[in-house]
């Protein structure tokens, strides 16, 4: 009898057994920073279609979620700001995809009320807006406020700098943002990192993400880490 | 002469205050990192999750690991923090942000405020726009005064669809200043760019604001 273990080889096996056309799938980053890069492309190469893809952007046209969009596999997009996507943009326009638009604190509130078990909660973001179209609102103190209801996935992908054989995650600098609620939010969570270590090689006082939440763990390869926008300063002459 | 971008961004510089949390959209409002006046600590946040903002790295320097929420590589500082974007979204919702300054297509003359889409054509996302109107404490926008078709921006009512309702602390146009005290109250022209008159602010608004 052998213990259960987190570790898969790749992301290509820690896809085994658990996709299937129109599910639904969490993906971790802002922009292409903190991307799970390795689960993206094994998704596209599976071949799986019609989903439902809850993420902050929707990368651009080389880039993270973009190579999905360019596959056709991706039916709707659940996310805050996707200004960056040409192929987005015409297969919006033409009606090939759905699309529903957060405010970014609110996806993000979505997501950590459905993975910490909460239906909903109200918020002041977005009263008085085409956001509040169709939900309950209430009236408290003379603010309005919106009921907004949490977000599960079938599947989150998440992205972390150093993970230990358990699933406990680290995560670096803005490369943190959605994942570690994300993390928690999918019925199967599978995270990829830069470095997987064994259980005692993370300090338990600086884990962002406990391993309960993760389900599945790979040694991600060849990370490009595209930058959007490369700003820079000049050196002052000394 | 009217204000230029820069001007603009000095403008609303002057509106940081000593220990001030800030949040800056993008466009115009990132140039107020510019013009921070330097006896002034203001703590810039990112809504991506830092706090504490530095410039811009040295070329060869850059982390993809690190960028603000336009996606451009940054620089941390001694102080810095990093947290996750609903710990970022907490801060702005939860009121602890002092004050963002962000940019408008439209300012109606009850605070109402519209930046993030027009009917018709592609709609970006409103990224964290709305939550920044809904919880920071204090909301400056910066805007050109009229559109580029030379109708008025700041009116009566929003035509386009709205980020936030009554939700405006002052507006800095490049040709003049409007604020309020609070947000039941109407705004009022306190400022004037150099040699614009008020009878030409006065010309190029359909809102009715008090005169200073």
């Amino acid at each position: 009898m052998t213990q259960a273990t987190k570790v898969y080889a790749d992301a290509r096996v820690a896809l085994n057994g658990i996709l299937r056309d129109g599910m639904t799938i969490m993906s971790g980053g802002f922009g292409l920073c903190g991307i799970p890069e390795n689960l993206i492309t094994a998704l596209r190469d599976s071949g799986v279609r019609e989903l439902t893809v809850i993420s902050n952007n929707a990368g651009v046209d080389e880039w993270g979620l973009g190579l999905l969009l360019k596959s056709k596999q991706i039916a709707k997009m659940i996310s805050s700001y996707v200004g960056e996507n040409k192929e987005f943009e015409r297969q919006y326009l033409s009606g090939e995809l759905e699309l529903e638009f957060n405010p970014q604190g609110t996806l993000a509130e979505r997501i950590r009320a459905g993975g910490a078990g909460i239906f909903g909660f109200y918020t002041r973001t977005g009263a008085g807006t085409l956001v509040a179209e169709g939900k309950e609102q209430r009236v408290v103190n003379g603010d309005t406020y919106i009921l907004e209801t949490g977000l599960t996935a079938d599947v989150s992908f998440v992205k972390a700098w150093k993970g230990d054989t358990e699933g406990n995650l680290i995560y670096r600098k803005t490369a943190r943002n959605f994942n570690p609620m994300m993390a928690t939010a999918g019925r199967i969570t599978i995270a990829e990192v830069e470095y997987l270590v064994e259980p005692g090689e993370l300090d338990p006082d600086q884990i962002h993400t406990p391993g309960i939440f993760v389900q599945r763990i790979i040694q991600g390869t060849n990370y490009v880490k595209a930058i959007e926008q490369r700003t820079v300063r000049k050196r002052s002459a000394a | 002469m009217a204000w230029t971008r820069d001007q603009l961004a000095h403008r609303a510089a002057r509106e940081l205050r000593d220990g001030y949390y800030v949040n800056l959209g993008i466009g115009i409002p990132t140039l107020v990192a510019n013009y921070i006046p330097p006896n002034l600590k203001v703590i810039l946040q990112s809504e991506n999750g830092m706090l504490g903002m530095g410039p811009f790295p040295f070329e060869g320097e850059e982390d993809p690991d690190l960028i603000n929420a336009g996606k451009q590589t940054i620089t941390q500082l001694p102080m810095s923090s990093y947290f996750s974007s609903s710990d970022s979204f907490a801060m702005i919702r939860g009121g602890h942000i002092d004050l963002s300054v962000l940019g408008a297509m439209e300012v109606a003359e009850n605070g109402d405020l519209a930046n993030w889409m027009v009917p018709g054509k592609m709609v970006k996302g409103m990224g964290g726009a709305m939550d920044l109107v809904a919880g920071v404490k204090r909301v400056v926008v910066v805007m050109e005064h009229i559109s580029k078709d030379g109708s008025p921006k700041f009116k009566p009512r929003c035509e386009l669809p709205l980020t936030g309702a009554n939700v405006v602390d002052m507006l800095i146009t490049d040709l003049a200043v409007f604020a309020r005290s609070d947000r039941r109250s109407q705004f009022r022209m306190i400022e004037l760019a150099p040699g614009v008159t008020a009878d030409e602010v006065r010309g190029k608004t359909s809102a009715s604001y008090l005169a200073s």
